[in-house]
């Protein structure tokens, strides 16, 4: 019982690192550049729903509707004005630059008055209920489900039927996925290959954005929630950098790995195990359970 | 403008190229041996940190603007060389032997590191680099008997076979005594076999490998010196500092060395310097001009992280060449006065250099 209680909170925390690496992949599937800001989007998404709950008074599926649409938009803008003047540059420069476009949103959320240094918690309907499964009358030995946990898990499959289905059957993203095979070809049989590329990072924004409200209830709403990100990046690697399912399976290993660690094995293994995962993971198979083997042509 | 005519083919490498560069860089060094005479204490202090970022940038320059491998993990090699000095200081092991144990274990840390490199490149390397930086935080911090965990470690003052350096004066001398051969040594490789080797394989792994350059080696190598000068700087950053915790080898440790590099110029050893100059002194400037703004964006706590990020991203945008490139096409502009022409120093666009399958 232990066991599987573990194993589901670690399926709900590799969701969420699963959505993030999940922005990663289809940036880099569509530009072949990687955003080291995919996690200070996700913390601006949860701000976003923030603002909108307390501030402006909204209900929440206002809020999360208004927070993910503002995001996209945001993604949007964001690769019109830094993105697209740098694509052609070395892939290092796009790393610097995303960087600081994190450094950027954490300095500006965190000098906004008030709530940039505070801690909040998202108001959510659903917060702080439990559901229990099993065990004697008294609820012992019962399993135990969180409802945060349980929305999360819930929420990331029903995005990613939402982006099967995007990928698999709309116009849009069969030209997505041509685009991001080879873009010179995909360009010759007209299909806007630069607003895709924008649509790719308001898309991925809207992504983040969307983990940053599933994680708000379980960890609070704070400037530097961004850097779980970090740990978003063993997720797409273990999955196959290039890679949508991969992301997802990534994350979900580097959940469960973590949870299990985290309770298993002695101090400190926990914060350390996505990164021994993915490090053994680039020594065994580098590129990643569902990568594509590369090789490149002279 | 100058002229060189070049009678020699020892010319081409020689390290000062014209009288300018003997005179110039003669003065340079003067100034700094007479520095201890010229500014305040806190300045001298200031200066001394500038170059022990100076000795790390030129590691991670080497690393990241001469062979092409990025790491984002350079603050451990900065941690594994403060831990191991400081430590050995401790156990009362004069100053030479334990930088050199500091700068070998880094290095040896630095060639483990290096072994997957060969495996992975572009951003699975960042990505190595990044988790094994994390993971050397983490074991600074549990394996407590050695490294007093969190709560961090004194260390003594600097011990030369009994000598002491008590002063300011004193550390900021033997700072500059390092620094000023690190840096000649960094020179010196760069112009002989091994350097060029690095630059061929930043330029073209496969026309490097065609030209029998041997990857490994010289990829491990490189690795190798980095952590070593990274392990040096540690050193000298735990003297400086007196007190090491493992908090100060984080990630965003690590980040500060890449903006470094990144905004003095990406492979120019100029830019090391120019690069650790920045770093110190946009805190400074960040505290003088706070006063003159309004209280609620001059008193918030992201400022700073708000002003480096936007630096970064305008150099990356509008000054990719960063410092060192601005420089030059000052110097450029000076030097042909009224014939500079706006696109000498134009970037050339390579329209997706596709790492996929075609």
């Amino acid at each position: 019982m232990l066991f599987l209680q573990l194993v589901i909170s670690g399926i709900a925390q590799g969701c969420i690192y699963g959505l993030i690496a999940l922005g990663f992949v289809l940036i880099y599937k569509a530009t072949e550049t990687v955003s080291f800001a995919q996690g200070e989007l996700m913390m601006l998404g949860a701000f976003g729903g923030l603002v909108g709950m307390t501030l402006l008074g909204f209900p929440y599926w206002l809020a999360v509707v208004c927070a993910i649409a503002a995001m996209a938009l945001f993604g949007l803008l964001l690769e019109r004005v830094v993105i697209r003047p740098i694509l052609g540059q070395p892939a290092f420069s796009v790393v610097m630059l995303t960087i600081g476009i994190g450094y950027v949103a954490r300095g500006a959320i965190t000098m906004l008055p008030g709530i940039g240094t505070d801690t909040q918690a998202l108001p959510v309907p659903y917060k702080d209920e439990i559901w229990k499964i099993g065990g004697n009358e008294f609820g012992v030995g019962a399993l135990v489900l969180n409802v945060e946990h349980m929305a999360v898990i819930g929420a990331t499959a029903v995005l990613c039927a939402l982006l099967y289905a995007l990928f698999r059957y709309s116009k849009l993203g069969v030209a997505m996925q041509a685009a991001s095979q080879n873009q010179l070809a995909a360009y010759y049989m007209g299909i806007p290959v630069q607003r895709l590329n924008g649509l790719a990072w308001g898309l991925a924004a809207a992504v983040s954005a969307i983990a940053g409200l599933l994680l708000a209830p379980i960890t609070f709403v704070h400037a530097n929630m961004g850097f779980i990100g970090l740990k978003a990046f063993p997720a797409a690697v273990v999955g196959g950098f290039g890679s949508l399912p991969g992301a997802i399976v990534g994350g979900l290993v580097i959940g469960i790995v973590e949870s299990l660690s985290g309770f298993y094995l002695p101090d400190g293994f926990k914060d350390t195990a996505a990164y021994i995962v993915v490090l053994v993971m680039l020594m065994v198979k580098p590129n990643g359970l569902f990568g594509e083997k590369l090789r490149k042509k002279v | 403008m100058r002229f060189l005519f070049k009678t020699d083919y020892a010319q081409d490498i020689r390290l000062a190229k014209h009288g300018g560069h003997v005179f110039w860089y003669s003065a340079l060094l003067l100034l700094l041996f007479v520095a201890p005479w010229l500014f305040a204490e806190y300045w001298l202090a200031q200066l001394t940190l500038v170059l022990i970022y100076s000795v790390a940038g030129l590691g991670l320059m080497l690393l990241a603007g001469f062979t092409g491998l990025f790491s984002m993990g350079h603050a451990a090699f900065l941690g594994v060389g403060a831990y191991t000095h400081a430590v050995m200081t401790n156990a009362g092991i004069p100053f030479p032997i334990a930088i050199v144990c500091a700068a070998g274990l880094a290095a040896a840390v630095g060639l483990v590191v290096g072994l997957p490199a060969l495996r992975v490149k572009g951003i699975y390397l960042g990505i190595a680099t990044l988790s094994f930086g994390f993971i050397v935080e983490e074991v600074l911090a549990r394996w407590e008997s050695v490294t007093g965990g969190n709560a961090g470690i004194h260390i003594a003052k600097p011990n030369l076979f009994g000598w002491v350096l008590e002063s300011g004066t004193e550390f900021y001398f033997l700072c500059l005594v390092i620094t000023v051969t690190a840096t000649l040594g960094i020179l010196n490789l760069l112009r002989a076999p091994t350097g060029r080797a690095f630059v061929a394989i930043r330029d073209s792994e496969i026309s490097a490998q065609s030209m029998g350059i041997h990857l490994a080696y010289y990829k491990t190598l490189s690795f190798a010196i980095s952590a070593a000068l990274a392990g040096v700087a540690g050193a000298l950053y735990a003297h400086n500092l007196q007190f090491i915790s493992p908090d100060q080898f984080n990630i965003l440790q690590s980040i500060d060395l890449l903006l470094m590099i990144v905004i003095g110029g990406v492979g120019s050893v100029h830019g090391a310097f120019l690069g650790a100059i920045f770093l110190i002194a946009m805190p400074q400037v960040i505290a003088q001009v706070k006063d003159f703004l309004p209280a609620t964006v001059g008193q918030a706590p992201g400022l700073q992280g708000l002003v480096y990020g936007l630096v970064l991203i305008t150099f990356v945008l509008f000054e990719p060449m960063g410092l060192y490139g601005r420089w030059l096409k000052i110097r450029t502009y000076l030097q042909m006065f009224p014939f500079y022409r706006k696109g000498m120093f134009k970037r050339q666009k390579s329209f997706q250099k596709s790492d996929r399958l075609k």
